[in-house]
């Protein structure tokens, strides 16, 4: 059992590009879920829209940065398109509503009609090279203590974490301006919200743009650090990660996404690597657990955190349980 | 909305297409890594069937490998089984228009009374404990994978399917009234809300359908029995004895149900919790009883489902999840909580998604049942046989 490199490895999970994704789109999430009791369970829709956007943009041509705004826009217009209709529904029923659009864009984007434009099955590929071509930092390696980064990682993980700490201020900021009270008013009380003269149909709206964007942000640096995109690794399932992440960290508070996503990836990669120095030093027997089953025994791991912690700690590390009413009538 | 979303996307992209230079020069593809859709199914009807075989990359395998270092993304590793419908006789491309809708129509049914089926089990949940079960499809996927224990499995007995079905049906129950007693009722008499139920359901989704995936592994297989059949024609209509038997079964099935919904005291009482529960425990039902009892019905009514599906299609661990949110379109068509309107939904589903394919490609057939479901969410949600109540 080799620990330092279960450590090495958790810590790169939870520092590194995907993790980072995951906690800015989980930091939109957030606003649509923590702050205004929206359950969108299509947040991945808006990390594909995003991501295609750019990528699609690449491909025929454009630089990178104009796609990033090209994926922005879409998320806008996803936000849009997706809401105006559906965010009169209760909230269960808009959980369904975003996780069947979620997966109708996902087909759609990976199906032969769409494979001219987003490559179908196969995907897209080289989507970052604008942003690796501007990387300062020296080719090499640097040791950071127990890990050790190429500076490729060193430059993605920066402006990751400059995105990350961008995203939080400006949730800070803005949930603590009139206009947050107002989403977190409409979290505890709709009708009430609505009685003091609140617009909340467009308050939600306005929240669920927002979100989206973050969202599509974290989609966009998904795909330029995997340097390709491919519809299916936008499955569900990812968005069901992101809740997990949420109700780790603790919704509804600044640095739950943040917080509960650097554990989250921790504790998958570690495990993962544990699991596997486990199998070579012969403490699984093959009987059991192939090394095959090892992504399989991690997403496992993923529904008895998510079951239990709703169970016995809906609100997290960070949150407060009295603020986390999560029983939407 | 899609249309316009992909014209929004393509039309940046398309106007500089032809100045653009699409030779991408640092990426080399190195490793491309396809494998061919495990298992297609043979049938004997290949009369010119949509082209079923599909390479599937796994994940982001075309990723230039030098790039690669940091260990990467949850969502490719768990292999897809096949992704898109593998099925009953197509009509030929040729033939004359009634006869394509006439082969779609009876493949749509066919396909529908499964739907219905397990989508009977969720809505009959959804009505007498207001819960969203996510983890519905696993309970498909258990089903079907405990038939091809008893059939086909290398450890199994291997018994005929018939008794197979019987002895999954079984242990569907057992598993439905399992997670009734040992997770829901304690949550239940916890107070837990709706939605925190709701998420714990997700939990368990991931939980089950990946131990399915340990224990059962990623290659879809086939039953033994009933596997290639001749086909019967007549009329416009050509099916295989097997595509009928499902059809049939389904039928009879939903309504045993029916029958047992209205005629038994069991049944009553299980309409009368749906109605209105206290109202129901004050009249002397016993509602954690008749709560079991519907767990029960769900769980063996699913794993039913699951064998017909896993009879027609193929049995992999991911099919119940691809069916949930087509059960989901069915239950919210014909009203949430409605057992009925999940028998009529399920049927409509699996038409829509098979007749649209005479005018769209067969992959997307999926992608229809959904925008159903949205539509249908936003024009009407108390369903097309739901009575109108404030739902928004």
């Amino acid at each position: 059992m080799n620990f330092e490199l279960i450590l090495a490895n958790g810590l790169h999970g939870a520092l590194g590009a995907t993790a980072i994704a995951f906690i800015l789109a989980a930091i939109g999430l957030n606003i649509h879920f923590g702050y205004t009791g929206l359950l969108n369970f299509g947040q991945v829709g808006f990390m594909l829209v995003g991501a295609y956007g750019a990528a699609v943009s690449v491909e025929f041509g454009l630089s990178l940065w104009l796609g990033i705004l090209v994926g922005i826009a879409c998320a806008v217009v996803l936000a849009l398109i997706l809401g105006i209709p559906a965010l009169r529904l209760r909230a269960d029923y808009l959980a369904i509503s975003t996780i069947a659009a979620g997966e109708a864009l996902r087909l759609f984007y990976r199906s032969d009609a769409a494979e001219p434009v987003t490559g179908g099955v196969f995907g897209l590929t080289g989507v970052g090279r604008d942003f690796y071509d501007l990387n300062p930092i020296p080719r090499g390696s640097y040791d950071f203590g127990v890990i050790e980064m190429t500076s490729r990682e060193v430059w993605t993980r920066s402006v990751g974490w400059g995105l990350v700490l961008l995203a939080v201020i400006l949730v800070y900021f803005l949930i603590h301006s009139p206009w947050g009270r107002v989403l977190r008013s409409i979290r505890e009380d709709e009708d009430a919200a609505r009685s003091l003269g609140k617009n909340v149909y467009a308050y939600k709206l306005q929240s669920l743009v927002l979100g989206g964007v973050i969202g599509s942000i974290g989609g966009i640096l998904w795909v330029v650090h995997r340097q390709s995109v491919t519809p299916d690794g936008f499955d569900p399932v990812v968005t069901f990660f992101l809740y997990t992440m949420l109700v780790l960290g603790g919704a509804g508070r600044v640095l739950g996404p943040v917080i509960g996503g650097l554990l989250f990836w921790f504790i998958l990669r570690s495990f993962e690597t544990f699991l596997d120095e486990a199998m070579r030093a012969g403490y699984i027997p093959a009987a059991i657990m192939e090394p095959a089953d090892i992504g399989a025994a991690r997403y496992v791991i993923v529904g008895i955190g998510l079951l239990l912690l709703m169970v016995y700690r809906p609100q997290g590390i960070l949150g407060k349980r009295k603020e986390m009413v999560l029983d939407v009538r | 909305m899609l249309a316009f979303l992909a014209l929004f996307i393509l039309a940046p992209g398309t106007a500089l297409a032809a100045t653009g230079d699409p030779a991408e020069p640092g990426v080399a593809d190195t490793s491309q890594v396809t494998e061919s859709a495990p298992a297609e199914r043979v049938d004997v009807v290949a009369r010119g069937g949509p082209a079923d075989v599909e390479l599937l990359a796994a994940g982001g395998e075309r990723e230039a490998s030098i790039l690669a270092q940091e260990p990467d993304d949850p969502v490719d590793d768990p292999p897809a089984g096949t992704e898109d419908e593998i099925d009953e006789p197509a009509p030929p491309v040729g033939a004359p228009f009634q006869e394509r809708l006439a082969q779609t129509l009876l493949t749509g049914l066919q396909y529908g009374g499964i739907i219905a089926i397990c989508a009977v089990g969720l809505s009959l949940v959804f009505g007498t404990t207001r819960l969203i079960n996510f983890a519905h499809g696993e309970l498909v996927t258990f089903g079907m994978v405990v038939a091809f224990f008893f059939n086909a499995a290398v450890i199994g007995p291997g018994l005929h399917i018939i008794p197979a079905t019987v002895l999954a049906v079984i242990v569907g129950a057992l598993l439905g009234a399992g997670l009734d007693r040992g997770l829901w009722r304690p949550l239940r008499m916890r107070g837990v809300g709706r939605i925190n139920m709701f998420i714990i359901s997700i939990g368990l989704a991931l939980l089950i359908r990946h131990l399915i995936l340990i224990v059962y592994g990623s290659r879809p297989g086939n039953y033994t029995d009933y596997q290639v059949q001749p086909v019967i024609n007549w009329w416009w209509f050509s099916a295989t004895p097997r595509g009928l038997w499902v059809l049939g079964l389904s039928v009879i099935v939903l309504l045993a149900v029916a029958l047992m919904l209205e005629r038994t005291r069991v049944g009553t009482a299980i309409r009368a919790v749906a109605d209105n529960r206290d109202l129901a425990a004050s009249s002397g039902i016993n509602v954690n009883y008749v709560i079991m009892v519907v767990w029960m019905l769900a769980g063996g009514l699913t794993a039913f489902g699951g064998v017909m599906f896993g009879l027609t299609q193929v049995v992999a661990w991911d099919m119940g999840f691809r069916l949930l949110l087509l059960m989901f379109a069915a239950i919210i068509l014909g009203g949430l909580g409605k057992p009925y309107g999940a028998m009529v939904g399920g049927f409509a589903v699996g038409v829509v998604a098979h007749v649209s394919t005479l005018w769209f490609p067969a992959e997307l057939q999926n992608m229809w049942a959904m925008l159903v479901l949205i539509v249908v969410l936003i024009v009407r949600p108390q369903g097309v046989l739901g009575r109108k109540e404030r739902v928004g």
